[in-house]
């Protein structure tokens, strides 16, 4: 039994003129890693930033339908999209630590909520980064600048930032295509763990990282949902042409 | 193949070259001129010390001293107003909006207004309005700020200066990269929150530039505070916000163009101007080395 | 951390499974939020704010003259005025030209501290008087000869402001700028006139040399004497006008003499060459900008088409960027014209109408700064200054209005291939 965490209906995004989703719907599962694939420039980003409402920040931006989160529509005018972005964590593509030290890093998200208490600050800072799994790697330098950590530190800092704020979904865009594969695969690893009390979306370009981390794969192509299944469904026998072309690499 | 002979081409770089180096020319004379000038005098003592003799000896301290006051209460009005201003420019107003339009127009038109329109402007604002307008609701009508003096000055100085600071402020806020504005509202900061802890700190070498490049200009600027606070010789240093004050370039100015004795004074005025340009140059100097590493740090 | 067991988990779950509710997501009003927005936003509108109040305060001061049936209150107005400018003993000095005006109903203490200031700078003070008094001297004789026939009938109500404003304004488009003497006349044209020579001296300089110079630094150098010319140059716009004009008063003035053997050692000609060295840093900055902001296929294709660097500097780079040039030189003119302490210092301050470069000028922007100090607040003479003021802000406004919006127009429509 599955429980369904994010649904959007009847999504349509624009940008300007440009459709970036055209009419889309979907179910996204609650406490399970939900991997978007396709080729660059179908909408999965942009689908992505639309659950936390990210794009927002983008003047041109609008869209039609809905998107619920545990049935509510969180573009619905009484939303307060500060606190929703508390609780839809996100995880970008290029880490990107503040030019602050790593344990300022991590209290940023709890500070910004208020909290002053050191020893709480600092209880926070070590849980997060023990659920990112960095904790042993910084525990001795966390008033280090973070500039100083590498490419993969610097991706699980960032996800032990998320993870301060205590969210219940994180969105993940591409979180490991800037890494080597050691990195790659401390970030998958982590996932993996992160999946018991989270619900993940995870947006790659990789389908070996898809197939390896995620429980669902959603195939977007043009802006639409092609199909969306099990990932070991999707990756032995798709329901769909075009994503068995994208999968076994005919495109994209 | 043989090269092709390029008159017109040699001619033109010839040229163009040539008057690369004039300029430059120009510049190494001024500065060549002066230190030859007023090297002799420019001693501690001269810095240190007040002027003596209906101003024939002695020092300039008064006039370095009220320069620095000036430029420090400047700066404390125009440094916060400009930041501000850029940061509504770059966090607050869309690319499109009109409102945003005409302020960049009407910062780019101070940058450009005549600095004795800024005299005049603190003549007749904030001397004749804002000054006698205290005088008269809280003095009752005795004379104390309807005259000139620092503040005044320090103000329409403030306003002349306060494009230099948008600008250089606007321009380090864009190299605050966007990563780092999503990450902090991803984590759900507010847009102010975001701005505080994110965005001006992030962008603090700008901020210096500004003010440097900022108090630069104010110090050697002459017109705006001929009629609003600067004074030829003052026996005491200014001890309050409504006393004038001396200032470097004024100084310059009505040694070189109203003394009774302009030959006799010559070193004192030579050490004066190289007292400013030294002063000016070596601000312009630093906000240049500070703005080559902001734009060394965009670029990586 | 991962021995955390299953139940654990459940019931961590279970906890955050009502997060997303209307209620824990319910709009809120952030007082901070709120207030640094507003703070803000008011704040960015200083500057239009500024630019108004400019208008209206430069504006408002010249008004008295203007005014035909308020003349009471401008000549009341005089009178505290009058008082301000010998009141504050610190102001003595550069009021000392008002002394005279002083109403003897002065409170005792001001007196008191006037006197006591009065005996510190006896020197200059007088020296001061003596230079006034030469000025009136001659501005008389040369009234009296020149133009009697304007003020035979008001001269008599000599205290009516109303009269004294009237006759001012008929003297405005006159051939004599005397301001100082009995019969004062404010004939604008000789300063006009002779700030547009020495603009044109200026720019005539400036923009040639600026220009070039720029097209060297952006097409022609190499990469490491880019890097050098531009900050170097611009230090040049870091020196203060104040420093430019002592250069020119004391060195370049006589040099130029020496040179070309003139009669008057400032004259605008020296005036001219020393405003180009304010002038060439912004031509050169605009015109570099401009050049540099020509996309670069047009001049590989130009390039590619066999064309030398010349020939593609001047077929291909040159006309592309005209818009942009022109800019620079509009806003070179909008420096020129509007700066004082040059113009102060270098160019002899004698109003006279002529079209020879070595003649002394008396630009606007240096009547303003050389006697705004010594006019009694509010009088005629007062007023004039603000109204050469007005014209000036009106004028480089205008020019900045004309290089921002009608060239930045052209340059768009040229890249946009429109054109």
């Amino acid at each position: 039994m599955k429980e369904i965490k994010i649904v959007a209906k009847d999504l349509s995004i624009y940008y300007g003129e440009k459709v970036a989703i055209n009419n889309m719907s979907i179910d996204i599962p609650g406490y399970k890693v939900t991997a978007l694939i396709g080729p660059s420039g179908c909408g999965k980003s942009t689908f992505l930033r639309t659950i936390n409402r990210m794009n927002d920040l983008i003047p041109s931006f609008r869209h039609m339908g809905e998107v619920t989160v545990d049935g509510l529509n969180i573009y619905d005018k009484d939303i307060d999209v500060v606190n929703l972005r508390k609780k839809i964590g996100m995880v970008f593509q290029r880490s990107n630590p503040f030019a602050k030290s790593i344990f300022e890093n991590v209290a940023y998200g709890p500070r910004i909520n208020g909290l002053k208490a050191k020893g709480q600050l600092e209880e926070i800072v070590e849980n997060s980064l023990k659920k990112a799994a960095i904790w042993d790697e910084v525990k001795d330098r966390l008033h280090d600048s973070a500039l100083g950590l590498s490419g993969g530190q610097q991706q699980r800092l960032c996800i032990a930032r998320t993870l301060a704020v205590n969210p219940e979904i994180i969105l993940m865009d591409e979180p490991a295509s800037a890494l080597d594969p050691i990195s790659t695969s401390k970030i998958e690893e982590l996932i993996h763990q992160l999946k018991e009390s989270y619900t993940i979306v995870i947006v790659t370009h990789n389908m070996q990282q898809a197939a390896r981390v995620s429980d669902y794969t959603a195939f977007f192509y043009l802006g639409e949902l092609i199909e969306m299944d099990k990932t070991k469904d999707i990756f032995t026998k798709p329901a769909k042409k075009q994503t068995e072309d994208y999968i076994t690499g005919r495109f994209g | 193949m043989k090269k092709r002979r390029d008159i017109p081409g040699k001619i033109a770089i010839g040229l163009t070259g040539m008057s690369v180096v004039i300029i430059i020319a120009i510049i190494v004379v001024m500065f060549t001129v002066i230190i030859i000038g007023g090297k002799d005098k420019f001693t501690w003592e001269f810095l240190s010390t007040f002027p003596q003799d209906g101003m024939t000896k002695g020092g300039i301290f008064p006039a370095i001293y009220g320069t620095a006051l000036l430029v420090i209460i400047m700066a404390i009005a125009a440094v916060p107003f400009g930041t501000i201003t850029a940061i509504y420019l770059t966090e607050y107003a869309s690319e499109k909006s009109v409102i945003a339009k005409i302020i960049r127009f009407a910062v780019r038109t101070l940058a450009v207004v005549p600095s004795i329109i800024f005299g005049l402007f603190g003549l007749g604002f904030f001397i004749k309005f804002v000054g006698t307008g205290i005088d008269t609701a809280f003095l009752g009508g005795n004379l104390h700020w309807g005259q000139p003096n620092i503040l005044w000055a320090s103000l329409t100085m403030s306003l002349l200066t306060l494009p230099v600071v948008i600008v250089s402020v606007e321009e380090a806020i864009l190299t605050v990269p966007r990563e780092y504005r999503e990450a902090s509202l991803a984590l759900g900061a507010t847009k102010w929150q975001t701005i505080k802890k994110v965005v001006i700190p992030g962008s603090l070498q700008g901020i210096l530039t500004g003010t440097i490049l900022a108090v630069g200009r104010g110090a050697g600027e002459v017109a705006p505070i001929l009629f609003t606070g600067a004074a030829y010789y003052l026996a005491t240093l200014p001890g309050s916000l409504s006393d004038q004050f001396m200032s470097l370039g004024y100084h310059i100015y009505i040694m070189s163009t109203q003394s009774s004795n302009v030959d006799q004074t010559m070193p004192i005025q030579f050490a004066t101007t190289l007292v400013l340009l030294l002063l000016t140059f070596v601000l312009n100097l630093i906000a240049v080395v500070i703005r080559v590493r902001i734009r060394r740090k965009q670029y990586k | 951390m991962e021995e955390l067991s299953k139940e654990e988990k459940k019931k961590k779950r279970k906890n955050k499974e009502f997060v997303f509710t209307r209620e824990s997501l319910k709009k809120k009003f952030r007082l901070s939020e709120f207030l640094a927005e507003k703070v803000i936003s008011s704040v960015a509108f200083l500057s239009i704010a500024v630019i108004v109040l400019i208008f209206i305060f430069v504006f408002r001061e010249t008004l008295p003259i203007f005014q035909t049936k308020d003349s009471q209150k401008a000549s009341t107005e005089q009178i505290p005025t009058s008082t301000n400018s010998t009141g504050g003993e610190l102001k003595q000095e550069s009021y000392g030209g008002t002394e005279t005006a002083e109403p003897a109903s002065n409170a005792p203490l001001k007196q008191e501290t006037y006197g006591s200031t009065g005996s510190e700078t006896p020197a200059s003070g007088g020296e001061k008087q003596e230079q006034y008094g030469v000025v009136t001297d001659s501005n008389l004789a040369a009234m009296e000869t020149s133009m009697p026939e304007v003020h035979d009938t008001a001269r008599e109500s000599m205290a009516s402001q109303y009269n004294e404003n009237q006759s001012a304004l008929r003297t405005l488009a006159s051939k004599d700028w005397q301001p100082v003497s009995d019969r004062p006349r404010y004939g604008l044209l000789p300063l006009i006139l002779g700030t547009l020579k020495l603009t044109l001296i200026a720019i005539l300089f400036a923009a040639p040399i600026a220009i070039m110079a720029a097209l060297y630094s952006s097409t022609f150098a190499p990469k490491w004497a880019r890097e050098t010319i531009k900050p170097v140059i611009e230090l040049l716009a870091g020196f203060p006008s104040v420093v430019i004009g002592f250069f020119a008063l004391m060195v370049m003035a006589t040099l130029f003499q020496d040179l070309f053997g003139y009669a008057s050692r400032l004259n605008s000609f020296v005036g001219g060459i020393a405003l180009s060295l304010a002038a060439i840093p912004i031509i050169y900055t605009i015109t570099e900008d401009a050049l540099n902001a020509i996309p670069n296929t047009y001049r590989e294709a130009s390039l590619a088409l066999g064309a030398t660097k010349w020939q593609t500097a001047y077929n291909v780079v040159l006309p592309a960027a005209t818009p942009g040039i022109f800019a620079a030189v509009l806003l070179g003119v909008g420096r020129v014209f509007g700066e004082t302490m040059i113009a102060l210092m270098a160019t002899g301050n004698a109003a006279m109408i002529s079209a020879n470069p070595f003649d002394s000028i008396r630009t606007l922007s240096a009547t303003i700064g050389a006697e705004m100090a010594e006019v009694v607040f509010g009088d005629t003479h007062y007023s004039i200054l603000f109204l050469i003021g007005s014209l000036l802000f009106i004028f480089t406004f205008a020019l900045n209005f004309i290089a921002e919006f009608y060239i930045k127009g052209k340059l768009m429509k040229r890249f946009q291939g429109k054109s």
